[in-house]
């Protein structure tokens, strides 16, 4: 039971940071200017890096001999736990800038928390991968920023972002199972206070970018379930390819 | 085994040759990601990685078992070591040396103490240490550097960020 919870939470952190860095994989050479170019293929880089660490060591969790590779390009679509928020769309340059601000505000939080968990393994991955975030972070709060106190059509556009994401952020903030085992037994991080810290510092965000904070209303979910949004089985689709068309194919 | 009367300096000695590949200018012992070497049944190295996802890390342990390898010692095992993660601190005084040398200028010390990646004050331009410098992109060739530009000598010039 505490075994299998620490699988599946080091999974989901694995599946967050590869989603994300396939979406931004899709961006390479697409940029519109050269300077967020090499941001945009740093922070994938990163987010790749940290996914490998969490994926071998769910392998090891597990004991059936998977590998990284495994993980990322012989699951399906439904095996997949990460954030419903993560797998959106690339959209517009503010699209992308916002869905990275509110997932890095979470992720920074989490990773500080998982630096202080009891599973020296995850918390030496969080030590690490939390110097990485915060450079990210404060990097896209900027152009948040710039973009929300800019023209008139960015205000308006960058605003309509966030309240398109808006629904995908309750998501992070809903503790199931495993999240509540993974807090009481490694001493995880608490999403109710990682959620009020979420909020102050979003909210300064926002307003430091003149724009407004969203109502709370509906909000999706079911990414921790492995129930996705139709965009995940495009991604994986093209990810998988050449894994699934010549099985075992390697470098 | 092969490693019966080797000492640990002397690894350290052939490791101090294994180059970084991405600034060829520093060793992996300059950079300060050589952790412990331990001389047991088997020849055990511990490296410790600067960036998640930095692409020279397995560049760096082929690199480091050729090198032991070209010295008559096989069977040596790598470890990753992730704790305490690496701090652009433990680069050496000679390290930051050749940096500078090198046309990158070093990090700051004293990353781990002071929030340096949220202000990029003073840095002195590597060819005619001007502080009049102006940063042209948080971002670079590597994932660790920086692009600045001298307002002096007009000379661009990258700078290894402070972690």
């Amino acid at each position: 039971m505490k075994k299998d919870a620490l699988l599946a939470y080091v999974l989901r952190l694995g599946d967050n940071a590869l989603i994300l860095a396939q979406r931004m994989v899709e961006l390479v050479a697409a940029y519109p200017e050269l300077e967020e170019e090499l941001a945009n293929a740093n922070f994938a880089l990163d987010y790749i890096g940290q996914a490998r660490m969490f994926y071998t060591y769910a392998g090891e969790l597990e004991g059936e001999g998977r590998s990284e590779d495994d993980f990322a390009f012989l699951r399906d679509e439904n095996e997949y736990r990460n954030f419903l928020l993560i797998e959106q769309p690339n959209g517009h340059f503010g699209d992308t800038i916002t869905k990275l601000v509110l997932f890095d505000s979470f992720y920074l939080l989490q990773l500080e928390a998982l630096a202080k968990c009891s599973d020296s393994r995850v918390a030496e991955i969080a030590l690490r991968a939390e110097k990485e975030i915060r450079y990210h972070l404060r990097h896209n709060s900027q152009w948040l920023v710039r973009l929300g106190d800019g023209t008139e059509e960015s205000r308006q556009r960058v605003q309509t972002s966030i309240d398109n994401l808006w629904a995908y952020t309750g998501e992070l903030f809903a503790p199931d199972d495993v999240d509540n085992i993974f807090e009481a037994e490694f001493e995880g991080p608490d999403l109710y206070e990682i959620c009020k810290q979420w909020r102050a510092n979003v909210a300064a965000i926002i307003a430091e970018a003149t724009l407004t904070m969203p109502e709370d209303e509906w909000m999706a979910s079911g990414g921790k379930e492995g129930r996705h949004t139709e965009h995940l089985g495009f991604m994986i689709a093209e990810m998988q390819h050449l894994q699934r068309a010549y099985p075992g194919a390697n470098w | 085994m092969v490693t019966t009367g080797i000492s640990r300096e002397q690894v350290l000695d052939w490791l101090s040759e294994v180059l970084d590949p991405e600034i060829p200018v520093l060793t992996i012992t300059d950079l300060g990601i050589v952790r412990g070497v331990t001389i047991d049944d088997e020849l055990v190295v511990e490296l410790t990685p600067t960036y998640s996802g930095c692409p020279a890390t397995e560049v760096i342990e082929q690199s480091v078992i050729d090198a032991l390898r070209k010295h008559g010692v096989e069977g040596v095992s790598i470890r990753r070591v992730l704790s305490p993660p690496w701090t652009t601190d433990w680069i050496s005084e000679e390290g930051r040396t050749k940096l500078k040398e090198y046309g990158i200028a070093p990090p700051e010390q004293g990353a781990s103490k002071r929030e340096l990646l949220h202000g990029h004050r003073g840095i002195a331009c590597p060819r005619c240490d001007s502080l009049n410098t102006a940063v042209v992109s948080e971002f670079g060739s590597t994932a660790c550097k920086a692009s600045y530009k001298c307002c002096d000598c007009l000379e661009p010039f990258e700078y290894f960020k402070c972690i």
